[in-house]
C-alpha cells in the first residue's frame, strides 16, 4: 500500500463519514459538489491533460437529464434504463460532434461547443414535449427494488459512488499506456504520432468519457432535484464548469474535487451576502468569479490542487522488475539486407529547391552518416523520409514496401522511428513513462481496461521494457525524475531510449550528440556501435565531425540540396567536393 | 410568403447582419493582432446601448464609475511596474494625466451633462468617450499580463473578463432592458418597399467601418505594423513595433466598433444587460464563416447570419436562435475537411 493509495482512502473514509456528522443542508450542498466533480473532472481530463478546451459540457448535462425525465415521466420507465438511455444519446451527440470539430485547432473546438451549448439550450426551453421553459417535475426516485434514493443522506451515497468509481477510473487510465499517450497530446501532439499514437482518436476517446460524465452527472440530477428546466444548463453552467477544471487544476484528477467544491461552495457563500451590496438583485457572483479566474491564471496555469498537494510528497513510481516476461521482438533481418531506400525525392518550398533528386540506401547492421554544411538540406531529407513532410517527387522504400504518403503513424508501425532535433518530451513526465511512450505500439490495452486495471501484466512488460532501455542508454539513477529536470545533453538520450523502446529496425537520429560532454559522446559511440553489432540500421544527421567519422561505416554528404558525394569516411575527407563545400574553394 | 414579406425579411436581415458584421470585423481584428478569441467584444454593444438610453432618459449612466473605476486600476497597474523598473518619476505625469485625469474629465463632463438632455448627437458623442477607453484599458489590465500565453488561456480568460463584465453591467443598468430614440425617423420609398432611416445608417456605417479598416491596414505604415505583430510578435518586436501599443489599439477599435453598433442597434431592439453575449457570438458565427481571417468574408458572413436569422424568426421563430447556432457545426465541418493544417499547435510548455 502506497502513500497515495493511503492519502485516497483517507479521503474516501472522509467522504463516506460526512454525511452522518453534518445537517441535511450541507449534505445536499456536497450532493452538488459530487454532481460537479463528475463534469469538472471529465473537463480535467480533456482541458489539462488532453489540452482541449470545452464550454459545452452543460448541454450533456442537460441532453441526459432531459432523456431520463421524458422516459421516467412519460412512459413509466425505470432510471436505471433512463441511464442506459441518456447515456446512449450522449455518446451519440458527443462522437459527432467531436468527429466535427476535433481535427481543427483547438479554439475553433471550443467555439464549437459554446455554440452546440447555446443552441441546445434554447433547444429545451422551446421544444414542448421537454415542457418549454417550465421543464419537467414529478420525476421519480432512482430505485433498488423497494429502496429508492430519495434522502439527502442515501443520494449523498448514490452520487459520492459514482464520483469515487469516476476518479478512480480517471486516475487509473492516467497511469497506463492510452494515459500516457493523452497526457503526451496537449504539448507534443506531432511526436505522439510518430510513435503511432493516434492523436485524434485518443481526443475523440477523452471527449466522449468527459461526455458520459456530463451524462451520469446529468441524470442523477435529475432524479435528485425530481425536477428539470433549461436554467441549469444555460452557457453560464458550461462556463463555470470549466472554471472549475482551471481553478481545481489541470494536472491531476484531484483537481476536480477541489475546484467543483471550491465553485460551488463560494458560490453559495457569495450568493448570501452580494445581494446586500447592490440595489438590485442578479448574479452578482460572476463578477467575483470573472476576476478570482483572470488572477489565477496571472500567476499559475495549473490550478490550486498543486499548492495543496505540496504537502503530500509524491509517491517514488516503483522500480520495475526487470524479470518481467520481455516483450515479444520483432524479426530481424539479415545484416546487409536493404531496410530503406530513397530514390529520386523532390522538395521544394515555393522557389527555395531544398531536396534535388536525392537517394540512398541503408542496410541492416550498418550505421550511414548523412553530413554536410548548414543549410544543405539535411533535416528537410530526414523529414521527408520519415514521413514528417510530404516529398513532392520520389520514392521512399522500406524493407521493399513504399512509405512516401504514408502518415507518421503508418511508418512507426513499420519499424521506423525516428528523434528529435529539438527534444520532443514530455517534461513534467518522468524519464520512465516518456520511454515507455516509445513501446506505445507494443501494448494491446485501450482505455477501458485501462479504467479497470485489466491492464496490469501488459503494464508491467511495458514499463520493464522502458526500464531495460533507460539502463541501457546509462540513465538508470533517473528514471524517475522528470525529463524536463535533467540536462539537454541527456534529454537527447532519452529520446534514443524512447526510440529503442519502439523496438526499431531503421533508427533516424537527428544531431544525437549535440550538447553532450565528450566521455557522453563515447558512450553514445559504443551504444550505437552495439545498435549495429544487433543488425539495427541507423541515419545519423551530425555536425561533430569527429564523432561521425570514427562511427559510420557510409558517408552520404549534401550541398544546396543535391549529393556531393558518398562513400567510406576516410574516401570522403580527402574528396575534394566535400573539401571545398566545408572549407570553400580552397584552390 | 409573398415578395413583400420576404422584401421586409431580406431588410431586416441585412440590418442585424450589418451589426453582426461590424462584431465580426471587431473580433477579427483582435484575434489577428492580439490571438484573443475576445468572447466580451458584444459586452461593448449593450453597454453604449444602455449608456446612451440613461442619458437619453436624463440621469447618469453606470458607466461613469466603470470609466473612473477602470483607469484608476490600470494607473495602480502601470505605477506598480514602472515603480519597479525604477521609471516611476519619468512616467507618473503621463500615468496620471492618461489614466486618472482624462477618465475623471470625462466622467464630470456626463455628469454635468446628463440632466440637460442635449439630444441625440452630443448623447452619442458623450457614450463613445465613455466606452472606447474601456478597450484599452481592459486590454492593459486583463491580457497584457498574458499575452504570451496559449489562444486557450486567453479564450478562457475571454470567458472570465465576460463574466465579470456582464455582472458589472448588472450592477450598472439593473436587469431592465432599454430602448433609445431614433437618429431621425424619415423613411425612404412607400408602400412594401419601406426603407427606415436606421436600417440606412446601420449599413452604411458598417460599409465605412470596412473601408477605413482596409485603409489602416493596407496603406497606413501604422496598419502594416499591426499586421506584423499579428504574423509574428517576436519578429516586429525585432524591427522596433511595439507589442503593447499594438494590443492597445486593437482593443481600441474594438471597443469603438463595439460602441458604435450599440448606438446603431439600440433604436431597433431594446438592449438588456445581458444582451452582449449573444450578439458578439453571432458575430462570431460569422467571422468564423470568413475563416477568421478575412475582413470582407466575415462581414459576408455576419450578413448571411442576419439573414438566417430574420427568415428563420418566420418561419420558425421558436428556434431561431438553435437554428442559428447549429448552423456553425456544418460550417466547422467544412472547416475541418477543407483545412490545411490539421494538427493543432502544441501548446508551449
Amino acid at each position: 500500500m502506497n502513500r497515495s493509495t493511503m492519502v485516497l482512502g483517507g479521503a474516501a473514509a472522509l467522504i463516506a463519514a460526512a454525511p452522518f456528522l453534518i445537517p441535511d443542508f450541507y449534505v445536499n450542498l456536497l450532493n452538488y459538489v459530487g454532481m460537479a466533480t463528475l463534469v469538472a473532472l471529465g473537463l480535467v481530463l480533456l482541458t489539462g491533460v488532453a489540452g482541449v478546451v470545452s464550454f459545452g459540457q452543460q448541454a450533456f448535462v442537460g441532453m441526459a437529464a432531459y432523456t431520463t425525465a421524458v422516459l421516467t415521466t412519460s412512459t413509466q420507465l425505470s432510471p436505471w434504463l433512463g441511464l442506459l438511455a441518456s447515456l446512449a444519446l450522449v455518446a451519440t451527440a458527443a462522437v459527432l460532434l467531436g468527429v466535427v470539430t476535433l481535427r481543427l485547432s483547438g479554439h475553433y473546438l471550443s467555439i464549437g461547443t459554446i455554440a452546440w451549448g447555446i443552441a441546445i439550450y434554447y433547444l429545451f426551453g422551446t421544444l414542448p414535449g421537454l415542457g418549454q421553459y417550465y421543464g419537467i417535475d414529478n420525476i421519480p426516485p432512482i430505485r433498488i427494488g423497494d429502496f429508492s434514493f430519495d434522502t439527502p443522506l442515501t443520494l449523498y451515497l448514490l452520487i459520492w459512488s459514482a464520483t469515487l468509481a469516476a476518479l478512480a477510473a480517471a486516475r487509473n487510465l492516467l497511469d497506463s499506456r492510452p494515459g500516457r499517450a493523452i497526457r503526451a497530446l496537449r504539448f507534443r501532439s506531432a511526436m505522439a504520432e510518430s510513435f503511432g499514437i493516434d492523436a485524434g482518436a485518443l481526443k475523440l476517446v477523452v471527449f466522449l468519457y468527459a461526455a458520459l460524465l456530463a451524462g451520469v452527472a446529468g441524470w442523477l440530477h435529475a432524479h435528485f432535484l425530481r425536477f428539470v428546466s433549461p436554467h441549469a444548463f444555460g452557457i453560464n453552467a458550461g462556463i463555470d464548469y470549466l472554471f472549475m477544471a482551471v481553478i481545481g487544476g489541470a494536472a491531476q484528477v484531484w483537481g476536480a474535487v477541489v475546484g467543483a467544491s471550491i465553485v460551488t461552495l463560494l458560490r453559495e457563500w457569495l450568493k448570501d451576502w452580494l445581494p446586500k451590496l447592490f440595489e438590485h438583485t442578479g448574479n452578482y457572483e460572476t463578477i467575483v468569479f470573472g476576476v478570482l479566474m483572470t488572477l489565477l491564471l496571472f500567476r499559475t496555469r495549473d490550478g490550486l490542487t498543486p499548492y495543496l498537494t505540496r504537502w503530500f510528497p509524491p509517491t517514488p513510481q516503483p522500480v520495475p522488475p526487470l524479470a518481467t516476461p520481455v516483450l515479444p521482438r520483432r524479426e530481424r533481418p539479415p545484416v546487409g539486407t536493404v531496410l530503406l531506400e530513397a530514390q529520386g525525392l523532390h522538395k521544394a518550398f515555393g522557389g527555395l529547391v531544398a531536396v534535388k533528386d536525392m537517394g540512398l540506401q541503408l542496410r541492416a547492421g550498418e550505421i550511414l552518416g548523412l553530413i554536410g554544411p548548414n543549410g544543405a538540406g539535411k533535416t528537410t531529407m530526414f523529414n521527408l523520409i520519415s514521413g514528417t513532410l510530404a516529398s513532392d517527387s520520389g520514392l521512399v522504400r522500406l524493407r521493399g514496401e513504399r512509405i512516401d504518403g504514408q502518415g507518421a503513424r503508418a511508418i512507426a508501425r513499420l519499424g521506423l522511428v525516428r528523434s528529435f532535433q529539438h527534444v520532443h518530451l514530455v517534461s513534467q513526465m518522468s524519464v520512465l513513462d516518456n520511454v515507455a511512450l516509445g513501446a506505445h505500439l507494443r501494448g494491446r490495452h485501450g482505455t477501458l481496461a485501462a479504467m479497470l486495471r485489466a491492464d496490469r501484466r501488459d503494464e508491467a512488460q511495458l514499463m520493464a521494457e522502458a526500464a531495460r532501455q533507460i539502463e541501457r542508454v546509462g540513465l538508470g539513477d533517473s528514471m524517475h525524475k522528470a525529463s524536463g529536470s535533467l540536462a539537454l545533453g541527456q534529454q537527447r538520450i532519452v529520446e534514443i531510449a524512447r526510440a529503442l523502446a519502439a523496438d526499431p529496425l531503421v533508427l533516424l537520429l537527428d544531431e544525437p550528440a549535440a550538447g553532450l560532454r565528450w566521455n557522453e559522446k563515447q558512450a553514445l559511440a559504443e551504444l550505437l556501435s552495439n545498435l549495429r553489432a544487433e543488425g539495427l540500421a541507423v541515419l545519423i544527421v551530425e555536425h561533430d565531425m569527429e564523432f561521425v567519422m570514427g562511427l559510420v561505416d557510409r558517408l552520404v554528404v549534401m550541398d544546396f540540396g543535391e549529393k556531393l558525394a558518398e562513400g567510406l569516411p576516410l574516401e570522403m575527407q580527402a574528396h575534394p567536393a566535400v573539401i571545398e563545400a566545408y572549407l570553400g574553394g580552397v584552390a | 410568403m409573398n415578395t413583400d414579406i420576404a422584401l421586409w425579411m431580406v431588410q431586416d436581415g441585412v440590418v442585424t447582419g450589418a451589426i453582426y458584421g461590424l462584431m465580426a470585423l471587431a473580433l477579427v481584428l483582435v484575434f489577428a493582432v492580439t490571438r484573443v478569441i475576445f468572447v466580451p467584444q458584444g459586452e461593448f454593444v449593450s453597454m453604449a446601448g444602455l449608456t446612451l438610453g440613461t442619458l437619453q432618459l436624463g440621469q447618469t449612466p453606470g458607466t461613469v464609475y466603470l470609466l473612473v473605476g477602470g483607469g484608476l486600476l490600470v494607473a495602480a497597474v502601470e505605477m506598480v511596474q514602472a515603480a519597479r523598473l525604477g521609471l516611476l518619476r519619468q512616467r507618473l505625469p503621463r500615468l496620471i494625466l492618461a489614466w486618472i485625469i482624462l477618465p475623471v474629465a470625462m466622467a464630470m463632463l456626463v455628469v454635468w451633462l446628463a440632466p440637460h438632455k442635449l439630444g441625440s448627437w452630443v448623447e452619442m458623442a458623450l457614450t463613445l468617450g465613455l466606452i472606447v477607453p474601456v478597450g484599452p484599458m481592459l486590454y492593459r489590465i486583463a491580457y497584457r499580463p498574458l499575452a504570451n500565453a496559449s489562444v486557450l488561456v486567453l479564450f478562457i480568460v475571454s470567458m472570465a473578463v465576460h463574466y465579470a463584465l456582464t455582472g458589472i453591467e448588472l450592477a450598472m443598468f439593473g436587469g431592465e432592458g432599454l430602448r433609445t430614440n431614433a437618429i431621425s425617423d424619415w423613411v425612404l420609398g412607400s408602400g412594401s418597399m419601406k426603407i427606415g432611416a436606421q436600417s440606412i445608417w446601420v449599413v452604411s456605417a458598417s460599409v465605412a467601418c470596412m473601408v477605413v479598416l482596409w485603409f489602416f491596414f493596407e496603406r497606413s505604415l501604422y496598419g502594416k505594423a499591426l499586421r506584423a505583430t499579428a504574423i509574428n510578435r517576436v519578429g516586429a518586436r525585432l524591427v522596433g513595433i511595439s507589442t503593447d501599443l499594438a494590443g492597445r489599439t486593437a482593443f481600441l477599435l474594438a471597443a469603438a466598433i463595439g460602441a458604435l453598433s450599440g448606438l446603431l442597434m439600440s433604436p431597433i431592439t431594446t438592449v438588456y444587460f445581458d444582451s452582449g453575449l449573444m450578439i458578439g457570438l453571432k458575430g462570431f458565427v460569422g467571422a468564423i464563416l470568413g475563416g477568421m481571417v478575412s475582413y470582407p468574408l466575415a462581414v459576408l458572413g455576419a450578413v448571411g447570419v442576419g439573414l438566417l436569422e430574420s427568415f428563420s424568426s418566420f418561419w420558425a421563430s421558436a428556434y431561431k436562435e438553435t437554428i442559428v447556432f447549429t448552423l456553425l457545426i456544418p460550417v466547422l465541418l467544412w472547416r475541418s475537411l477543407t483545412a490545411r493544417h490539421l494538427v493543432a499547435e502544441d501548446e508551449e510548455e
